[in-house]
Order: C-alpha cells, then structure tokens, then sequence
C-alpha cells in the first residue's frame, strides 16, 4: 500500500473540501497501481484535459466544479477545442465546438490558467532545474524533463487535474532521481551538424529515437553544442509521437547531460548503444513526407508545438519579398501571450498582410480551422508531420522553416539546401 | 480452475475470454460502434461489450483513459480486463466512470503465467474474495 502522510489522509478525508477528496482518491488507486511508495508535492501543474475528447471529459470537470473545487497549485492549461479569440475560425461540428468552449471555460473555473498552451515552457510559468511538477501533454512533458531538468512523470487525462487539485502526486517514474539515468545511447555522425540543416536533423533525431527508444531514457552524442532551444522542442515532441520518450539527454547540451557518465547515472551504468547513419536520417526525414518534392501544396502550416517568439524572429525575415502562391493558406499556431507580444512589435499586422492565419488557444492538427483540406500540407512540424494524416486525413510534407516559406511562395514542395 | 488475481479496479463480471495483443483505447477503439478500429491490431472489428479482454498490458496515450471511461458510459466496454502488468491508464479511467457514472469496468492483475492459463479459457467469472481481499477467477 502506498504510505500516507497527514496532508494525504486530510485530502481524503475531505478537510479540504469535497473535490480535493474525489482528486486524492483518484491519486491513490493511480499511485497503487504504479507501485509508487508515497506521495510528494508539486510546484505546479499543466492540464492537457481540456480539449474536448468526449462527455466523460465535460462531466468529471463539472463534478470537481459543482463539488466546489478549485486547484491548489499554479497550473497551466494545455490548448482547447476553439480558438477563444478568433471563434469564427472554427469549422466543426457545432456541438462539438460548444462543448469544447464550456470544457475550457470549467478548467478556468477551477482556477486554472487560461494560457491554452501545449508550450507552458514558453510562459511565465515555466519551472525551474529541479523542480517536481506535475504536467500533461507529451511535447510539455519530454521539454520539461529534458531541455529544464524539472521532473514530471507522464500525467494525462483525469490524473493531471487531480495532481492540480490537491498538490500531490505519486513518488514514481521520471519524479525519482534513479529513474532519470539514460538507458538507449544515440551516436549520430560526426559531420551530422554539418550534413543536415539544425531544423531536419532535430526532427529527424527525434523521430529515430522515439521510434527505437519507446518509452525508455535516451542518451543523445553528437548534436551541435549550440542547438537552440526551439530545436531541442522539435526533437522532444517528434520522439513523444514517434514513440513514448519522455525524457532525453543531449550530452554537452541539456543540464542533466554535461557528459556522457553523468547522462547514464554513473560509469557502472549500462546502456543499449545505436549507431545512427546518414541514411537513417533520410529515411526518418522520407517517413514524415507523403508526396514527392515538386508536389502542388495547399497550405502550410506551422507551431506545433505552439510557436516562440524566437521562431517568429526567425520567420519574419524569410518574408522579405515574399508573396504566398494563390490558393495556398498559411497558418501559425501560438499562445495567446506571444499573440500580444506580436502586436508589440508590429509583427501581427506583417504577418496578416500576407495572409497568415494566427490560430490561438488550440492548434490545426486538433481541431477543425483549416478551411481547405483537399491537398497536401507543408509543415516544419515532425509531431503535425506524423499524426496529421490519421487525424485530418490529408498528404503531409515535412520541411524546415525555410522550405516551408519558399514553398508557400511556389505553390509546390520546394526544397533548399540549407 | 480457479486463478487468484489483485483488483486494480474491484467489480464482479463474467464473460467469454477476448485474449489479445495490447489495445490503445484511444485510436484504437470507438465508444460509439462498440468496435476495434485500430487497423493494426489483431482483433480488428471485434466488439468488446460483454466480454472480457485479457492483455498483457494496455498501450498509448494518456487519452485511453477518457475513452475507457466513455465506453463504459455508454455500455460499451468490456465486461472486466485482466492483465499481467499494472495500467494507470485504464484503471484512472475505469475509477472515474465508477465515481461519475455508477458503472465500472473491473480491473484484475495476474501473474504471467497464470494470464496464459487465463488466455486459453473460454469464459470466466471474475468475484470478490472479500475476506482475502483478492480477486477469485473461475475458469469455464
């Protein structure tokens, strides 16, 4: 059984309200079932519930709500069903998108953030080396735990509210030092920074260590030193769709990392090692593009994960001189605090100018914006790359953030070398 | 033959055995129809409504959980699951859907070798040994 301390049994007992109690008793049943040992507090949560996946989800957050319940740690929320600021955007079953919008609306309810972003890392309330949080979504989890040192097991439906509600969580997975040591060690090529353009061979990592590590630590040797941070973001959320990875170590980059003894747990430690090729590159790169290069393109879209202002300061001049192709929509997903910050520098109207459709609160692989899917999309995205087709349907072609922009401009897929 | 299993979710069911690869609920079954649609997976278009489904262990994403919770919602889960390595992920969404719902879709673990045995019956009646606070399987 798993220990209780006098904050736990308070939760259950209801000292701290009814819907505290509901949370705990769910924490306790999950934390039994993860074999966890006892309970540890968290600094903060993101909520990944509230997009609108069924009634279930709408009625276990009206029961915390109606129970008079609130959260009891900062926590962020993860994107909707709708765009709360451009509404008029969303072409869906009009059920669906009231259902959606009441969700979004309970979670802020609670007290939750109304940040709805799959970037909370990108906000205000990003949490610092070391600290225990308890998040939701997969691209959050794996940046938290790789690019920020913080520590988070993989919370998801029901379990990430309920970490909210009351603070605790079960002292498991990736929260225990122990269990943070790599286990499956990628060599890339030594030239491979110099072969790839930074944009492709991150997602191209990532895809090849999400689909041959599953769930398992990755160790990655070989990446360029000065990889950003927006780069190691498209590494993490490409492994956390290819396969399960939650957390990687980039040695010489990432802080758990500074070399590769300290990425494994110590010299003792043992670790299956892949040698990663060129051609396993390509190859990761040719599984996320379903039309040949020269293909006619019908949109592009970009921010999934939810883009940064520094991608943006990235994408702003690529459009000097530019003009879309007729008949191919362009479209960027972020968070409603990079919206503003946009407008501070003037970039929003820049960007409308040439057509751009700004998608906040939510994100285009999700949920129904985009207004024609008869062909196929453009993106910068391994994750929009890969889960795109079953989701909406359509043709994919993955390109950097330069190919996607001149590739807007002809029409067709169009590659550079970088 | 009589197999002792631990609720990770407690409940009585019986049904006929469905023995299978690891299901991801979500993407890989549909509430609505009742049906498997994971076209990967070996039990394709099978329904799950009235039986129970023994795997090793589930599979995926965090969102299995909510779709667990809406096939029970709507009668079309399975009778129990029995499986041979614990399933935050299934056993979240089966609390829930008992807590908001009144219905549940029981939850039992087994030990490897015991689950083989379990894979190769044809029903079984799953009860509640409340005394030893253990699950009590019965096999047909």
């Amino acid at each position: 059984m798993i220990h209780l301390d006098d904050f736990d049994r308070a939760l259950l007992r209801g000292d701290h309200g009814p819907a505290a109690a509901f949370a705990m008793e769910l924490l306790v049943a999950y934390g039994e079932a993860l074999g966890a040992p006892r309970f540890i507090d968290v600094v903060g949560a993101h909520v990944d519930g509230c997009l609108y996946h069924g009634q279930a989800s709408l009625d276990f957050v009206r029961r915390l709500r109606n129970l008079g319940g609130s959260v009891r740690v900062p926590t962020t929320l993860n994107v909707g069903t709708m765009d709360l600021i451009h509404p008029e955007l969303y072409r869906g079953d009009p059920a669906v998108g009231r259902a959606g919008r009441e969700l979004m609306e309970l979670h802020q309810a609670l007290g939750c953030l109304s940040t709805f972003t799959c970037a909370p890392y990108q906000t205000m309330f990003r949490p610092t080396f070391g600290q225990q949080v308890a998040w939701g979504e997969s691209n959050a989890i794996v940046f938290a735990n790789s690019v920020i040192g913080a520590r988070t097991a993989r919370y998801g439906d029901f379990t990430d509210l309920a970490a909210a509600m009351t603070g605790r969580v079960p002292y498991a997975d990736l929260h225990v030092a122990e269990n943070r040591r790599g286990e499956v060690l990628f060599m890339l090529p030594d030239d491979a920074a110099g072969r790839w353009s930074e944009d492709a061979l991150a997602v191209a990592t990532g895809y090849i260590v999400g689909e041959r590590a599953g769930a398992a630590v990755a160790v990655i040797v070989g990446l360029p030193a000065t990889m950003s941070e927006d780069s190691l973001k498209a590494l993490g959320a490409t492994a956390a769709s290819s396969g399960s990875t939650s957390l990687f170590h980039a040695v010489g980059i990432t802080p758990e990392a500074s070399d590769l003894v300290a990425a494994c747990g110590g010299s003792d430690a043992t670790v299956v090692e892949i040698a990663v090729g060129h051609r396993d590159i390509a190859r990761a790169l040719a599984r996320l593009t379903t039309v040949p290069d020269g293909a006619p393109i019908r949109a592009v879209a970009l921010g999934t994960p939810h883009f940064s202002l520094a991608e943006f300061a990235r994408l702003m001049p690529l459009l000097d001189g530019f003009a879309p192709a007729p008949g191919v929509d362009i479209y960027v997903n972020l968070a409603r605090d990079t919206y503003a910050e946009l407008d501070l520098r003037g970039w929003r109207n820049r960007l409308e100018s040439f057509g751009v459709t700004l998608v906040v609160d939510t994100c285009t692989y999700v949920t129904a914006v985009m207004r024609e899917l008869d062909g196929p999309v453009m993106t910068n995205s391994g994750k929009w790359a890969h889960y795109a087709p079953g989701n909406l349907g359509i043709d994919v072609a993955f390109g950097t953030l330069a190919e996607c922009v001149a590739s807007a401009a002809s029409g067709r897929v169009t590659r550079r070398t970088a | 033959m009589i197999l002792n299993g631990i609720f990770l979710v407690v409940g009585e069911a019986r049904g006929p055995v469905l023995a299978t690869a690891p299901l991801s609920f979500w993407g890989g079954y549909d509430p609505e129809s009742g049906r498997i649609i994971d076209r990967s997976h070996p039990a394709l278009g099978e329904p799950l409504a009235g039986r129970v489904l023994v795997m090793a262990t589930g599979r995926g994403s965090s969102s299995s959980s909510t779709v667990i919770a809406e096939a029970i919602r709507l009668g079309s889960a399975p009778a129990a699951i029995v499986l041979s390595e614990p399933d935050p992920i299934l056993v979240i969404g089966a609390l829930v859907a008992s807590r908001l719902y009144g219905k549940t879709c029981p939850i039992v673990m087994l030990s490897t070798a015991e689950h083989v045995r379990l894979a190769r019956a044809g029903t079984v009646e799953i009860t509640e040994d409340l005394a030893a606070a253990r699950a009590v399987l019965a096999l047909r």
